[in-house]
């Protein structure tokens, strides 16, 4: 439905080059060409605007204007900073799950994916590194949200704590602790309801239960089909709960993926996984060549 | 209040309002240019130009903002499809609920029998609202419960019949498949149904909802949207670029997860929030 960067920046230079040595100008119409692309794949507009700045500064110290490829030369670099700017620091996959039993709290948006990623993770947790398991539904709130991870746990064969209604987030969180700690569990993998960063009442909430389980990972689940939200989405959560990664879902799907940019951009943090089906085998790890791509309709 | 000329850079800082309301860049620009039309280098006030913008937007929405019809037929079928976890499930139990306390007889079919727990989440609704659910085993044919409920729906005469389905993304051709089979299925036992087949969106989703209304129109004949999540920061401004291309009427609004929490959807309450004019 969207041009692609290079479609763009072929056509600008196309008819640029004809006329000889590009001027600043003429880089300047490319740099609005990347902004608009940018924000076509739903890179937030503060970030987009930032990125843009780091692909000048990069541009100009390389004398693209002197190229005989300009366009495919601010392809290059600003393909190489995405990459840059999306990959963290370390192997995507190496969660801090020692000391055991090691809490991962699962947070985000209502619908995001959080139970399906928790489910999704605890699997691999198991049959990857021989891990054992516990997860836990906190979600008081969503209509049998704790039958769904329930479901999912014996799909999966991994252990749910026991459902017991009328419990709150925090009641929950402590019961799983202890009954990871006398059940000999590796990991205890703490599913929350869906929350609007800006309800008070649960943000609350899941700051109580952040305090209670002491997590060794909080990690945000986001829809990769976010659009403009995600600056605001990361910026509350990471500042109100404090997380420690970010993963992506429904990146099957055939949305550029920009938030994943914003995410990165806003939070420092490092986009761990990515969600791709809803099946419990759809997770992969992070990969910001294949991220920088996508986003440039590449 | 300062009045400052209306000039490039002022419209620039307009278009990034519209467009960190996801409205997209196309739109955004299609939006500002309209309303600089007479007013371009004349003195403005920040205020006035914003005005301007949510009436240009409200002007746009106008004529998709419609309730969904209401028709004799018994049932009338109203089937929910939409991407995974945009609000199909909440919005039939809120939609059940508004139809039962408008004396309408109300059946629902869980044709979501893929996801975990799809179907006693619907029965949770079901109870809230009122009314009544039909469910099918895990695992089954939802193609073949739409029939069963189509059935049993005719049989008690019953006014309305709403199906969920499961969360699929439209470029998933298997699965649109099984959503274009259902309504073959459907349209067996009554060629005019479904009377209406709404596709839920949400809310904090950009650009790719114009893929989403492209596909699920071409595939399930989507006759109209519902927007969930507007209780959120996300402005749903792709809505603009939508109605601007596909035309499709808009019926309500999610603004929360309680049964009450849909509103009609108000072109002028949305197009103010979008311009943030609303404090
Ligand atoms: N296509 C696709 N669907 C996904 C992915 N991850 C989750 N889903 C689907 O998205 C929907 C919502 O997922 P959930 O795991 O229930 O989301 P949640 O964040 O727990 O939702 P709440 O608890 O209501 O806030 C379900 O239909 C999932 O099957 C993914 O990576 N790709
Ligand atoms: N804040 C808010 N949350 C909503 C709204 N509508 C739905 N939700 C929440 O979004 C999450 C997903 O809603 P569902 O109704 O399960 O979505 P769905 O489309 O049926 O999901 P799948 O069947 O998994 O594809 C739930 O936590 C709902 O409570 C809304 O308007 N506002
Ligand atoms: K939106
Ligand atoms: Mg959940
Ligand atoms: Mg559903």
């Amino acid at each position: 439905m969207f041009e692609s960067l290079s479609e763009r920046l072929g056509g600008v230079f196309e008819r640029l080059t004809k006329q000889g040595a590009l001027t600043e100008d003429d880089v300047a119409t490319a740099l609005r060409e990347v902004r608009v692309a940018l924000l076509e794949a739903d890179v937030s507009l503060p970030v987009a605007r930032d990125f843009v700045k780091r692909v000048q500064e990069k541009a100009t110290g390389q004398g693209v204007t002197k190229s005989v490829t300009p366009g495919q030369q601010v392809v290059k670099i600003v393909h190489d900073e995405l990459v840059a700017v999306l990959r963290g620091d370390g192997p995507a996959d190496a969660l801090k799950i020692d000391n055991p039993p090691a809490t991962i709290l699962m947070v985000g948006l209502q619908g995001s994916g959080k139970t399906t990623t928790t489910a999704k993770l605890a699997r691999r947790l198991a049959e990857k590194q021989g891990k054992r398991v516990l997860m836990a539904s906190l979600d008081t709130n969503r209509p049998a949200a704790m039958e769904q991870l329930q479901i999912l746990g014996v799909q999966i064969g991994v252990d749910t704590l026991p459902i017991v209604k009328g419990e709150s987030a925090v009641q929950i969180a402590k019961r799983a602790k202890t009954q990871a700690a006398m059940g000999g569990y590796d990991v205890v993998m703490l599913d929350t309801a869906g929350r609007l960063h800006i309800d008070e009442v649960l943000m609350d909430e899941v700051q109580a239960v952040r305090d209670i389980a002491q997590p060794r990972e909080t990690l945000l689940v986001v829809d990769g089909l976010t659009g403009q939200d995600a600056v605001n989405v990361a910026a509350e959560f990471d500042g109100k709960v404090g997380i420690t990664g970010v993963v992506l879902t429904r990146m099957d799907g055939d949305g550029r993926g920009g938030a994943a940019l914003s995410m990165r951009a806003v939070t420092g943090k490092p986009i761990r996984f990515v969600g791709l089906g809803e099946k419990m085998d759809a997770i992969e790890t992070f990969e910001p060549e294949r991220i920088a791509g996508r986003i440039l309709g590449m | 209040e300062p009045r400052r000329i209306l000039d490039d850079a002022m419209l620039e800082s307009l278009e990034e309002v519209l467009i960190q309301a996801d409205m997209g860049v196309e739109t955004a620009l299609r939006v500002t240019a309209n309303i600089a039309e007479g007013r371009y280098g004349r003195r403005v006030s920040s205020r006035e130009i914003k005005e301007a913008l949510a009436s240009e937007i409200a002007r746009i929405l106008d004529p998709v903002a419609r309730p969904m019809p209401l028709y004799p037929s018994r049932p009338q079928v109203v089937l929910v499809v939409g991407v995974n976890g945009s609000g199909k499930t909440t919005t039939i139990g809120k939609l059940a609920s508004q139809f039962r306390a408008a004396g309408k007889s109300v059946v629902i079919a869980a044709g979501d029998t893929f996801r975990a727990a799809a179907v006693e989440q619907l029965q949770v609704w079901g109870k809230r609202a009122g009314v009544p659910v039909l469910t099918a085993p895990e695992g089954s044919d939802p193609a073949s419960l739409a029939f069963d409920a189509m059935t049993k729906a005719q049989a008690e005469g019953a006014d309305l019949l709403m199906i969920d389905t499961a969360g699929r993304l439209q470029n998933r051709a298997d699965l649109m498949e099984e959503l274009a089979k259902i309504v073959r299925v459907i349209r067996k036992k009554d060629p005019d149904a479904p009377h209406n087949t709404l596709l839920v969106l949400d809310a904090t989703t950009g650009q790719n909802a114009l893929n989403q209304v492209e596909i699920f129109r071409k595939l399930a004949d989507v006759s109209g949207l519902v927007m969930t999540k507007l209780d959120g920061t996300a402005k749903g401004g792709v809505l603009v670029a939508l109605a601007d291309r596909f035309g499709l009427p808009i019926h309500a609004i999610g603004v929360g997860e309680q049964i009450d929490d849909l509103a009609p959807f108000d072109p002028e309450d949305f197009a103010r929030a979008l311009m943030g004019l609303d404090d």
